[in-house]
């Protein structure tokens, strides 16, 4: 289960509003490569993980998103917040605020709304973890994107964070991807499914 | 000694006492009676816990016994039949 803690996992401070800039950021929330897909695709894949080790960091790294998703949402509040009716349409941001006005809902930085084909659980160690590892990759690059776009230091420090966090996550599961790898028949990788077929990378002497 | 099944379920209880009792006390913030409640209920929790992570392990990563060998990555997960 889960507990809340009352705090963000890096501190958001801006001072100065910015709704075009939100508008952007808001892909990270609920975009294809945003973080609620990220926390999703871990928490959802943990379960048909071969071993303890990857079960736990797939958990763990699922949680951070959540707190990541937290801090996005913090960035796109405090950018949208004291905005006038001519600001809004100014920067473009009338189209979000005819449906959502000040609140935040998880959607691509061009509208759309968020969707679980964003993400798959492919019921297949290898499958999956090539998947997060690609993930963060894209993650990676959708903050690099922003941090091309964004001009206020206050935005760009979280940002360069969150940023660092996929660098990390990436390196992780390449190393989840390795211990797979270890597990397994080096002649064939794909002979079995360690996620499914009970034996497989557990038992290779008495299979032989 | 209480084995780790039995154990974790007195947690659960205790947690889904002060779970409901929060919930109660986010809308009822001045109600005494239920603060004692969660105070009660809090303490009996800790002295599982404690007992818990001392016999089967972490249940916060936080937990962990950190000195000889990293536990937390250690099974039978939550969703596992072994853990309930």
């Amino acid at each position: 289960m889960w507990m809340y803690e009352k705090k963000l996992q890096y501190p958001v401070k801006i001072k100065k509003p910015d709704p075009q800039m939100a508008q952007i950021i808001m892909s990270q929330l609920g975009g294809p490569d945003g973080e609620l897909t990220a926390s999703m695709r871990y928490l959802n894949q943990r379960y048909a993980m071969p071993t303890d080790k990857i079960k736990g960091l797939l958990t763990d790294i699922g949680t951070e998103e959540l707190a990541h998703m937290e801090m996005v949402s913090a960035i796109i509040y405090q950018l949208t917040r004291d905005l006038s009716e001519k600001d809004i349409k100014k920067y473009g941001f009338d189209k979000y605020f005819v449906d959502h006005a000040g609140g935040i809902y998880p959607a691509s930085a061009a509208g759309v709304p968020f969707t679980a084909a964003y993400f798959q659980t492919k019921g297949d160690a290898f499958a999956d973890l090539t998947e997060d590892m690609a993930a963060e990759q894209k993650a990676r690059a959708t903050y690099d994107n922003i941090l091309r776009l964004a001009d206020d230091p206050d935005v760009i420090d979280p940002i360069r964070y969150l940023r660092e966090r996929e660098v990390v996550h990436f390196q992780r599961f390449g190393e989840a991807t390795r211990m797979v790898q270890d597990m397994l028949d080096a002649r064939n990788f794909y002979a079995c499914n360690p996620s499914f077929d009970k034996t497989c990378g557990r038992n290779c002497k008495k299979k032989k | 000694m209480k084995s780790r099944n039995e154990l974790m379920q007195i947690i659960q209880k205790y947690d889904f006492a002060l779970y409901d009792l929060m919930l109660y006390l986010d809308t009822h913030p001045n109600c005494r009676n239920a603060m004692q409640l969660y105070r009660k209920y809090r303490t009996k929790r800790e002295e599982a816990v404690r007992e818990y992570v001392k016999l089967y392990g972490p249940i916060q990563a936080i937990q962990s016994d950190a000195e000889k060998k990293w536990n937390w990555g250690k099974g039978p997960y939550p969703w596992e039949r072994e853990a309930n």
